[in-house]
């Protein structure tokens, strides 16, 4: 029961959200009080759906990639064969967070030019930190008893790894992959001051013509979107912790 | 006796090997918007030099490969470094033509990548050395000031990030002190802020879980929106506060950019002081209570001096976060690097995008260590405090 009201109100967050991009329209008189008299109130560049569905493609193509390659060389470095790449890639998670998003985007640019490949490669790069730093932490604290128990019972290193380490491991892996989605979320934004299609197009568009609805609804949209996928994955996490045992 | 290979070794001396021998060393542009021409480390060097640079490096690659003394490497590594950071101003001087004030040399992959490679070794070195607290702060004040000696003996001044910055040197320094001025300042604020709330949050439990789901959902708020939407109330408070405008508070500017900065810094703050504080043992406040000491001598004699190291990792969050988010502050005209970083954009002129980038990395990784020695510090003797 105690999980009704916020679930009901991820429900109307949703239907609001899903509404707003589906009708802009109906939400005009809400937002014209914020713009000048001449001015329009919705975004009228471009499809704000669209601009939504291509936001979320360059994060999920982004996360989906620095999950894949962050998993895996943290499986890697937890083998014995790894074992010496081990205190370098410590260190490595913690130099690559103090680069600021904003830099990595610029510094990408020269080297795959304007649109969306930069912000791509940045929302890989710094998306990679995360996941990376989470599945090495889930991977290096699993219970020694357990862990022993596989290998007793016969299992090759390959079965341990697919049917208890990394099962074990899930649920904190789950939780670097959605702080890497909700920071990934907000600095697509950015990704439009080098001509990505993101919803930081409408952030901008409002910036330069001093539009506050076009900044509102440009930064509402975002929040919304990462607050309920926020909330996704951790439903996801308790889920699967539960299975695992790791309350 | 028998030579072990070190497997880290070998990545190394691939990216060694592939960023000396084929990829170029220095980018040569007859000025400063066309498309640049590579030079081949062997073009880009003084006749005898590039030879020599090429054995330094052969003879590095056999020894990153080969099993040697972590305290070697790091010596190698450092080396290494400073040899490059030598040859890249030379090449500068070497390749621009004499009396050409038009011709641009910037180092192009080669060079990044030989540097990447020996910065990995120099880190890997540091990593298994686990130098203390005291000698990584002494060793990065060492490296700033190592930096500091090649910008003011002119050796770097070919460059042409140094160029794009000696037609600017005065914005530099303005834009440089407001960058540090937003991510110290609002930091300041949020912890001014932070902790009392943090030590509310801590002792009224109904106060905590609603706080702190309102502080994260402005963390999702994107940095660029939640700068715009300052404007519009700050610019109100200017025009119908009196005395606002005349201490500073505009729609645009800084004063959105410091909100905004200081809004996002809440969470780690408020965060780390509630879990910090819920970590301290019962047993202490047990003991604290025992002994007839009054709340607030609890709080500051036992709480707070246990919490303190979690507090201070909360505090590195925030800077390190910071020092990265005051860059899109020059979207709203609050200054700070970002400046250059977006005029660089705009003019797809790169030298420009790095004049801001770099300062700002190079901050933002200063900020990090003295951090985390500080915590170090403040982690290993926490009994006393006690």
């Amino acid at each position: 029961m105690k999980r009704l009201l916020p679930n009901l109100l991820r429900l109307a967050a949703l239907i609001i959200l899903v509404a707003f991009l589906v009708q802009p329209a109906l939400f005009e008189p809400l937002l014209k009080p914020l713009v000048q008299a001449n001015a329009p109130a919705i975004y009228n560049q471009g499809s704000l759906l669209s601009l939504t569905l291509s936001h979320l493609t360059t994060v999920f193509i982004a996360t989906f990639a620095a999950t894949v390659v962050a998993v895996g060389l943290a499986i890697l470095v937890t083998r014995p064969i790894g074992a010496e790449f081990l205190p370098l890639s410590r260190s490595l998670v913690n130099i690559g967070q103090t680069f600021p998003p904003v830099a990595v985007l610029a510094l990408a640019v020269p080297v795959v030019g304007f649109g969306e490949k930069p912000t791509l490669i940045a929302l890989f790069l710094y998306g990679l930190l995360p996941i990376f730093e989470n599945a090495m932490t889930g991977l290096s604290t699993l219970p020694p008893a357990i862990v022993e128990a596989a290998r007793g019972t016969g299992m090759t290193a390959w079965q341990r790894l697919t049917k208890v380490e990394l099962p074990l491991a899930l649920p904190i892996i789950l939780a670097g992959i959605r702080l890497s989605v909700t920071i990934s979320l907000a600095t697509a934004t950015i990704g439009s001051t080098v001509a990505a299609k993101t919803l930081g197009e409408v952030i901008i568009a409002g910036l330069q013509s001093n539009n506050l609805a076009f900044v509102l609804q440009g930064g509402l949209v975002v929040a919304v979107l990462a607050v309920l996928i926020y909330d996704a994955f951790s439903a996801m996490e308790r889920m699967v912790s539960r299975r695992a045992g790791r309350v | 006796m028998r030579f072990r290979i070190d497997k880290l070794g070998v990545v190394i001396a691939a990216l060694l090997a592939y960023g000396a021998f084929l990829a170029p060393f220095a980018n040569f542009r007859a000025n400063r918007i066309v498309p640049g021409e590579p030079r081949a480390i062997l073009d880009a060097l003084p006749a005898g030099l590039g030879t020599a640079l090429l054995i330094f490096i052969a003879i590095a690659l056999v020894f990153v490969v080969l099993k040697t003394p972590t305290l070697l490497r790091l010596l190698l590594g450092l080396a290494a470094l400073s040899v490059l950071a030598i040859l890249i101003g030379l090449s500068a001087s070497h390749l621009t033509p004499p009396e050409n004030t038009y011709a641009r040399v910037s180092p192009a992959s080669g060079f990044w990548l030989t540097s990447f490679a020996f910065a990995l070794l120099t880190a890997d070195a540091l990593a298994r050395l686990r130098l203390s607290p005291f000698a990584r702060v002494t060793l990065l004040a060492a490296a700033a000031a190592a930096v500091a000696a090649l910008l003011m003996s002119g050796a770097w001044d070919g460059l042409s990030i140094l160029k794009e910055y000696g037609s600017r040197a005065e914005t530099f320094w303005l834009e440089a002190g407001r960058h540090v001025l937003l991510a110290l300042g609002s930091l300041v604020a949020a912890t001014l802020v932070g902790l009392p709330l943090g030590i509310l949050c801590h002792r009224v439990e109904t106060l905590r879980a609603g706080v702190l789901n309102v502080l994260n959902i402005i963390q999702t708020i994107p940095s660029i929106a939640l700068f715009g939407l300052l404007i519009a109330p700050l610019g109100w408070i200017a025009l119908n506060v009196p005395g606002a405008a005349a201490i500073g508070i505009r729609g645009i500017g800084v004063a959105p950019a410091f909100v905004a900065l200081f809004l996002y810094s809440l969470l780690p703050v408020v965060a780390n002081t509630v879990v910090g504080l819920a970590g301290v043992p019962r047993d202490a406040n047990d003991a604290a209570r025992g002994i007839g000491m009054t709340d607030r001598q609890r709080l500051f004699g036992v709480e707070l001096p246990l919490a303190f190291p979690v507090i201070l990792t909360g505090i590195r969050i925030v800077l390190v976060q910071n020092i990265g988010l005051a860059t899109i502050a020059a979207l709203i005209g609050g200054g700070g690097f970002g400046v250059f970083v977006f005029q660089g954009i705009g003019q797809t002129a790169m030298d420009l995008v790095l004049l801001g980038a770099v300062p700002t990395v190079a901050l933002a990784f200063a900020a990090a260590t003295v951090l985390d020695a500080a915590t170090e510090l403040s982690n290993s003797k926490p009994s006393r405090a006690a």
